[in-house]
């Protein structure tokens, strides 16, 4: 079997728009500053934490397929081209791009929007729009962007699928259907998630954004990062809850010595992180929480945990990392990523620990 | 562990051992084989949302029965299924019976669906905007319509455990979810798969249709010259596929083989084809070469067919270019002319239809068909005939470009 190695990343979080920004904010250990959003027919305000608007309006945004598009396509986008940006250091080279986009909640923005109008009148609802709420539309857009596609899917699941993703492109490059994969979790926010949200966990702050893993066999692309495990998925049932979930997650992943790094789903309510918490107790290596700086950002939250642990161990922070996803009502996963040859430039150097508590 | 992957070993040969299907011409195998074996068409005024301002008015809906099958669901959990949760669960429990699958550990199940419990999305949506302040029935809301919550009761209804996977490729969706079980079990990563599609008719998906202009203001009629449409349906359907192997070890009827599968993205615009049908023709190709056979061998195509004037007259050129010499004799069906097209439960519906047809040999009949479009050059069945089939062909593509091929194997 071959070994599958990380070849680039890609973030856009409320920390900004690349990894740099993502690893800078997690390094601060602050919880970024929340803002307001409406909500109809209240006058008390939701809580959210948003994109912050590029700098330089990203070039990309004016492809023909992209103009548009709601943003979880265009941060999807902006992550994807980060992490790839390895595979275009050699144009000569075609490689075949394996895509998987995993989303939780999906274009939300434009569903409420084609749906509010539809419930106005149907007869003038929008026809731009309703394309571009269906799952697979962020998938298509980055296809044709990237242009060396070969072959899509769109997974849909709690945050915990994203590492199927990852599995599922493990399989495409080991089954040789494609070069390299790119695996992409996003997510956008409006008010109707952050309303819903509030019913299981009031002191979750909603967030959006997305994560991207460009993944490839052995070769001179890698980053020094490469996937050694993925646990079974432990599915909640009548028959198995979720801290049991948790705990077979924890008991088939190794590790926690000095040194080692543990990327878990914790966000600070007592309620949704007890199942997580009482798994990874026994942990004894350094912990990074990307929620409690981010915010919930549901599939993007579990990319960015992932982008979050390659990014320490290619930088040398860490030798190893774990991430414990304890999804919302699917499943528990794991996984580890290890070190694996000498540290690249081109995952962008430098960054402190970031908020690792030791 | 999912990874690392199984080491590479000879691929095992797929069989399908249990189906089930519900569409709006009936719950189950016998209802459905004696529709499509007739050509029967289930259209009928949408009753579950006001179509009164919709330019199409017609829907293949679903008579769900007043009771759904016994299961290990409890009552409360019964209340919550919504309709296309419903239809999962008698799909889901008709192949499961038929399989004589028992509680297991560790039993994927890949589903594919568009749009999840959106009835149940609408529902809330509704509620927060009219009456913001009311609570009432909206945490459960929130979490049902999620497809991997649907997924969920299946497993707990039928006493297995497992990874779920759902797949949302648009309406190639059911396709993919048959196509990655096969992937699974002939990569070594399990022995036997439950897989399969659902999706139910929803106000937001119908409108979305209709404002497209995408839905037939007359007959759906695919591959017609005058066709002018689609024509929406809901169902589901479930496959139990597993190993040749452990097949026979069981001694379970078969009712099946899946021998190939081949899926890929067509760049050409969000919702159109290639009007050449390049992605369409390479499927085609790819899935042929994994069954190591050749269009000649291929005894029936069940096309994607939407009857939209794009998708019709790209998948028939492609079939012509595939085809080549065989084109004028192959039989062509597109099932969405009996009842309608199903989304995410289209491909694992149409690949049940194929099972059905190979299993009692016949041709499915296409319920609506007047005259050829010019780029049709193969036969189109539309009147009810026994026929030998061997091979059978379905493709199915969605929005976004995903295009899937899948082929079976009568088993003798």
């Amino acid at each position: 079997m071959s070994r599958i190695v990380v070849a680039g990343l890609g973030a856009v979080s409320p920390a900004g728009w690349n990894v740099a920004a993502l690893r800078e904010a997690l390094a601060k250990g602050e919880p970024l500053p929340v803002q307001s959003i409406e909500r109809p027919g209240w006058q008390k305000l939701l809580r959210a934490r948003v994109v912050p608007n590029p700098a330089v309006r990203p070039e990309f945004l004016a492809h023909p397929r992209l103009r548009r598009t709601s943003p979880v396509t265009h941060y999807a986008a902006a992550a994807a081209l980060e992490a790839t940006a390895c595979l275009r250091t050699s144009p000569e080279v075609k490689r075949r791009v394996g895509l998987i986009v995993c989303l939780q909640a999906g274009c939300v923005q434009y569903t409420c929007r084609f749906f509010d109008e539809t419930l106005k009148n149907p007869a003038t609802a929008s026809p731009l729009l309703f394309p571009e709420t269906v799952y697979a539309a962020p998938g298509s857009h980055i296809a044709a962007l990237l242009k060396d596609v070969t072959l899509v899917y769109s997974l849909v699941g709690d945050p915990s699928s994203f590492l199927q993703g990852v599995v599922l492109g493990a399989q495409w490059l080991e089954e040789k259907r494609a070069d390299a994969c790119l695996v992409i979790g996003a997510e956008e926010l409006n008010w109707i998630l952050a309303d819903a949200l509030r019913y299981f966990d009031r002191s979750a702050i909603l967030t959006c954004g997305a994560g991207a893993l460009c993944l490839c066999r052995e070769s001179e692309i890698a980053a020094g990062v490469e996937l050694a495990a993925i646990t079974d998925a432990h599915t909640y049932s009548v028959r198995r809850n979720r801290n049991e979930a948790a705990r077979n997650m924890r008991r088939q992943l190794e590790g926690g010595a000095a040194g080692e790094l543990l990327c878990d789903g914790l966000g600070g309510s007592s309620r949704t992180d007890e199942a997580e918490r009482a798994a990874w107790k026994d942990w004894s290596g350094s912990r990074l929480s990307p929620k409690r700086i981010l915010g919930e950002g549901m599939m993007a939250s579990a990319a960015w945990q992932c982008v979050a642990a390659c990014d320490a161990v290619a930088n040398g922070r860490s030798a190893a990392a774990n991430i414990s996803l304890v999804g919302s009502n699917q499943q528990a996963i794991g996984a580890r990523f290890v070190r694996t040859g000498p540290s690249i430039s081109h995952l962008s150097a430098g960054g402190d620990a970031g908020n690792i508590r030791t | 562990m999912l990874f690392p992957l199984p080491s590479p070993a000879a691929p095992p040969r797929v069989v399908i051992t249990g189906a089930g299907i519900v569409t709006a011409l009936g719950t189950g195998w016998k209802p459905n084989a004696e529709g499509f074996r007739a050509g029967r068409r289930a259209f009928r005024h949408v009753s579950l949302f006001d179509v009164s301002r919709q330019r199409a008015k017609v829907a293949a809906e679903v008579d769900l029965p007043a009771t759904l099958p016994p299961t290990s669901l409890n009552a409360r959990q019964i209340a919550r299924l919504d309709r296309a949760g419903a239809m999962l669960l008698l799909a889901a429990h008709e192949a499961w019976r038929q399989a004589r699958w028992e509680s297991a550990e560790n039993l994927p199940l890949v589903l594919g669906t568009t749009a999840g419990g959106m009835t149940l999305g609408e529902a809330y949506f509704r509620q927060a905007l009219q009456t913001p302040l009311r609570k009432r029935r909206q945490p459960t809301r929130a979490v049902y319509y999620q497809a991997q919550v649907q997924a969920r009761m299946v497993l707990d209804a039928l006493n297995f455990s497992g990874p779920i996977t759902i797949i949302s490729n648009a309406c190639a969706s059911g396709s993919n979810a048959v196509g990655h079980a096969w992937d699974l079990i002939r990569s070594g990563q399990a022995e036997c798969v439950f897989a399969g599609g659902y999706d139910a008719l929803s106000e937001l998906v119908f409108s979305g249709f209709d404002a497209l202009q995408a839905l037939s203001p007359t007959v759906c009629r695919p591959f017609d010259a005058r066709r002018d449409g689609l024509a929406l349906g809901e169902g589901a359907a479930m496959i139990a596929l597993e190993t040749l192997d452990r097949a026979r070890r069981r001694n379970a009827p078969i009712l099946g083989e899946l021998i190939a599968y081949s899926a890929s993205i067509d760049h050409h615009h969000l919702t159109q084809p290639h009007p050449q049908g390049d992605t369409t023709l390479n499927v085609m190709r790819q899935a042929c070469a994994t069954a190591g056979i050749a269009p000649g061998d291929v005894d029936y195509v069940n096309a994607h067919g939407t009857g939209t004037v794009l998708n019709d007259s790209s998948e028939a050129i492609a079939i012509g270019r595939w085809a080549g010499s065989r084109t004028a004799t192959l039989p062509v069906s597109s099932t969405k002319a009996n009842v309608g097209h199903l989304l995410g439960a289209a491909g694992a519906v149409e690949a049940v239809i194929c099972l059905m047809a190979l299993r009692e040999q016949w041709l499915p009949t296409q319920g609506a068909f007047e005259s050829p479009d010019p780029a049709c050059n193969f036969p189109i069945v539309n009147k009810p005939r026994d026929a030998r089939i061997n091979v059978a062909l379905s493709n199915s593509f969605g929005f976004g470009g995903v295009n899937a091929t899948l082929i079976f194997r009568r088993w003798t």
